[in-house]
């Protein structure tokens, strides 16, 4: 079986251990990628930097919320700088979903999460080969520039109804051990 | 509670997760998947399309003091936000936008209904209660309108809705949606535009009750 990757290591070593190190490891791997995303978008340096230092904080403050049998490590951050960029740009909270109750004897579940780390992989090497064009689309989609409208006329958006299949039966799969 | 039938579609659920939604609507679907497995496993999905794109973006290089000024706050002292839990009937990000409050309700007439959580000139975002066997107020809409249910149920030209489920309806629908008999049917809803009732309440008092 594959071992867990770096990120999610480094993220239950910050959750489970207030581990420092493990926090600069993911800090090293997130802030220039969020600092990227984030100015993709329109948004100077000075204020980026700002925005990032936010989202890794509050990865360290929320870390106990962390289920790597939920989410990846990459797309849990990218919800937290969703978050922080519309309370920034749009001065508004976005309404969260109530967090799920504790599974924790399906939390120590390596296959699931085994299974979540494959799927995120088989996604990003997806999105690597799709169309300059398409993946130009799905990246705007993806930092809050397409509407509604937009998303529900785009049928180059091939993600989405693909992913959706995949991890629905995750989930069934997760609420069927309960 | 019977099973959810009626769900968000994908289009709404990744404007939702990719943080495009107006506020009212954003209330609904968080609703929505607060009550729905489904509609969450989908919510998930696109968070991790967008964890995707974060890891594949062109990354820029930070300034050197950016992370020892991240490190230097991870002992400083923050306040957490305030976690709301499901009440009674109505689900997290409700509770949330009533600062944990119970709904102040105002009468509609008829016995209908309706506490105000959030309005502004892009949309407006109320809960409403229908006694049973009655008509929602006959109203067209200028735009989208998300109507979830969160106790009792509504039955309309389309269809029935029980709780859990969102109904969808653009400025294409002219529907009469009625309460069905039993407890009232009590709904979060929400519009880019004042509604238009066309009866119950006359136009000229709309601005006054804010519908
Ligand atoms: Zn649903
Ligand atoms: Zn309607």
């Amino acid at each position: 079986a594959r071992k867990a990757s770096p990120q999610t290591t480094w993220m239950l070593a910050v959750r489970d251990k207030r581990d420092r190190v493990a926090f600069e490891a993911l800090f090293d791997h997130f802030a220039p990628r969020l600092k990227g995303f984030i100015m993709r978008s329109g948004t100077g340096s000075g204020q980026a930097e700002e925005i990032v230092q936010d989202v890794m904080l509050t990865v360290w403050r929320k870390a106990q919320q962390y289920d790597p049998a939920r989410a990846q490590v990459s797309g849990w951050i990218y919800q937290i700088a969703r978050n922080r960029q519309i309370d920034v740009i749009r001065k508004e909270n976005r309404p969260l979903p109530e967090q799920m109750g504790e599974a924790p004897e399906i939390e120590t579940d390596a296959s699931l999460r085994l299974a979540l780390e494959q799927e995120t992989e088989q996604l990003k090497q997806a999105l690597a080969r799709l169309r300059p064009d398409q993946r130009a689309m799905i990246e705007r989609a993806y930092m809050g520039e397409l509407s509604h409208q937009e998303i529900s006329s785009q049928t180059g958006l091939p993600l989405g109804t693909i992913k959706s299949r995949i991890r629905l039966g995750l989930e069934r799969l997760r609420h069927e051990l309960k | 509670m019977t099973a959810i039938t009626h769900h968000a579609p994908d289009s709404l659920l990744a404007a939702y997760a990719t943080g495009s939604l107006p506020h009212v609507y954003a209330l609904v679907v968080a609703s929505h998947i607060s009550l729905c497995l489904e509609c969450r496993a989908a919510y998930e999905a696109h968070e991790a399309g967008g964890g995707a794109v974060l890891e594949t973006v062109a990354a820029e290089t930070v300034s050197e003091s950016l992370k020892s000024r991240t490190l230097s706050q991870l002992d400083a002292p923050f306040t957490p936000q305030p976690i709301y839990p499901r009440s009674g009937v109505f689900p997290g990000p409700v509770v949330e936008a009533l600062k944990g409050r119970r709904p102040s309700w105002k009468s509609l007439g008829m016995g209908v209904r309706q506490c105000i959580l959030f309005a502004n000139r892009a949309g407006s975002v109320r809960l409403l209660s229908i006694p049973p066997g009655q008509a929602v107020p006959d109203h067209s809409h200028n735009g989208l309108e998300l109507t979830l249910v969160l106790q009792g149920s509504f039955s309309d030209e389309t269809g029935r809705f029980g709780v859990g489920d969102l109904e969808i309806a653009d400025q294409d629908l002219a529907h009469s949606p009625m309460a069905d008999p039993g407890l009232p049917c009590i709904c979060l809803a929400a519009t880019d535009a004042p509604l238009r009732f066309r009866s119950l309440i006359p136009r000229i008092l709309q601005p006054l009750v804010r519908i």
